[in-house]
């Protein structure tokens, strides 16, 4: 029986000494423990989260510059494309406005002949008037003189006159 | 791993020779009294007012509260008052003190009760040294490592830091997490306080050559951290914990009046909590002191019915039953820990616990 007596001193100084180490221990182990292994949970519960949105970035990321690149190979193949066909466009353009510059000039030129041409005749013809005139003033003259003398003026005016 | 297995098997050896020496020494110098294995278990379970390292009695202070003699009497040594001697008008007799007054001897009736006054005794006692020890340990484990947690902030554990790290998260978040809930916080240094005490107080108990302290395997031990689990208990509880037990919601009316049947049955379940909480302890503790003590008792009685040669022959058996109790008694340690400190933690739970609905 008397082990389930409690004595009444022991209860005291059971008392005394648990309340003094409970209460030392709150104070100077429990709250700084516990809020260590607190902080560092947060702290290993925040580094895994930003590595993991760190990895979700670096992967967005990647995409995106993949995105830009094949972008940027697309309009070079644009740019390229388009400077062939206006190399082709200005190539066919200046033939086209070649021929038919050429065509104008030769055009021209021959009209000018033409002219050049008809204006020449025209002069002849002026020229064979009056030197028929002057060979029918001549013969005129000669005729009042002489009959075979005026023959022979025509005739030798007629010789030297060569019609070109 | 050899090495482990050699050392162990050596201590065991030094163990065994020990006890066996220590048997026929002990029955050499005390031929004529017959050896009472009960009266020994007993008197090495409860308290006492020395210490006993191997045949050393280390005295230890007494401290008596006597109203008639003018209140605080001492502290004088224990020395005074061994094997019946008269000390100021003090005797003891099985580790309780008389006031019998100046060169008297106690008297026995015919019942062989003992008709003198008691002093309330607040002697520094074996249990206390033991409580104080633990206090002690308590302190320098857990300012060393609070200290750790100081110097190497943000960085792992370290020494005795990551040591107890593991206890003290196994007690948040498998003892006071799930079993009170939200409100946990409040708990912890009572939990983990309660928690260390007793597993340090039952790990010294289990020493041996040390003085075999008992110290969670005394009553009155068990009985404060009990005490302190039932007063924590009802300055926490809350409307619905009260009203649970004042007018238990979900069961019929006539079971609350006329009669209260329900409160009383409730009442009742309050105030055993913490008597279920102690004598599981108490009883635990001490069992394992009991069964450890009765194989080297054994021993004794083998050696006193047929000499040496059959202490020898028992101790083998004896010690091997005994180390088995030891490997026992360590997971029993722990585990009245853990059974109190869950206990304790799921009667806070209940009285914080905030019903959403009536069940």
């Amino acid at each position: 029986m008397e082990l389930l007596t409690p004595n009444i001193g022991l209860v005291f100084w059971m008392s005394l000494a648990f309340l003094v180490v409970l209460f030392l221990l709150k104070k100077f182990a429990w709250s700084g423990i516990l809020q260590a292994l607190k902080d560092r949970e947060d702290f290993i519960e925040k580094s895994l989260k930003s590595a993991e949105e760190a990895k979700a970035q670096m992967s967005s990321l990647k995409a995106e510059n993949e995105n830009l690149l094949a972008e940027a190979r697309a309009e070079r193949e644009q740019i390229l494309k388009e400077a062939k066909d206006m190399k082709d466009k200005i190539m066919s353009d200046a033939k086209v406005s070649a021929s038919e510059e050429g065509n104008r000039l030769i055009n021209a030129a021959r009209t000018e002949i033409e002219k050049e041409k008809n204006q020449a005749l025209s002069d002849i013809k002026k020229q064979v008037a009056e030197l028929s005139i002057q060979i029918a003033e001549k013969v005129i003259r000669t005729e009042l003189s002489d009959k075979n003398a005026q023959q022979a003026l025509v005739d030798s005016h007629l010789n030297q006159t060569t019609v070109n | 791993m050899n090495r482990t297995k050699a050392s162990f098997l050596a201590l065991a050896l030094v163990f065994m020779t020990s006890l066996v020496v220590y048997a026929n020494d002990d029955s050499a110098h005390s031929e004529a009294e017959s050896f009472v294995p009960g009266d020994v278990i007993i008197h090495h379970v409860l308290d006492n007012h020395e210490i006993h390292i191997g045949n050393f009695h280390v005295p230890l202070p007494i401290i008596l509260y006597d109203e008639a003699n003018g209140g605080i009497v001492g502290p004088f040594s224990s020395h005074h008052l061994a094997e019946g001697s008269n000390y100021l008008g003090y005797v003891m007799s099985h580790e309780k003190i008389y006031f019998v007054g100046e060169g008297n001897e106690i008297v026995h009736d015919e019942q062989g009760h003992i008709n003198a006054p008691k002093p309330y005794d607040f002697s520094i006692t074996k249990s206390v040294v033991g409580i104080f020890v633990t206090v002690f340990l308590l302190i320098i484990i857990f300012s060393i490592a609070a200290k750790g947690y100081k110097t190497r902030e943000g960085q792992a554990p370290k020494g005795l830091q990551s040591a107890v790290e593991p206890l003290i998260l196994f007690v948040r978040d498998e003892i006071a997490k799930p079993s009170i809930g939200k409100k946990y916080e409040r708990f912890l240094p009572f939990l983990l306080t309660v928690f260390f005490f007793i597993w340090i107080a039952n790990m010294l108990g289990l020493i041996p050559f040390i003085g075999g302290f008992n110290v969670t395997g005394n009553i009155a031990v068990a009985l404060v951290l009990a005490l302190l689990t039932f007063f924590i208990t009802a300055a926490n509880g809350n409307k619905d914990y009260w009203m649970h037990i004042l007018w238990t919601p979900g069961v019929p009316w006539w079971l609350k009046v006329p009669i209260p049947l329900m409160f009383i049955i409730e009442f009742i379940g309050f105030l055993s909590k913490p008597i279920v909480l102690m004598l599981r302890l108490f009883a635990n503790i001490t069992a394992g002191h009991i069964i450890i003590l009765a194989f080297v008792s054994l021993i004794f009685i083998f050696n006193n019915l047929y000499g040496a040669a059959g202490g020898f022959g028992v101790s083998i058996v004896s010690i091997i039953f005994s180390i088995f109790m030891f490997c026992i008694e360590l997971l029993v340690a722990f585990l009245q820990a853990y059974v109190f400190t869950l206990l304790s933690a799921l009667y806070f739970g209940s009285a914080v616990e905030e019903h959403a609905h009536e069940h």
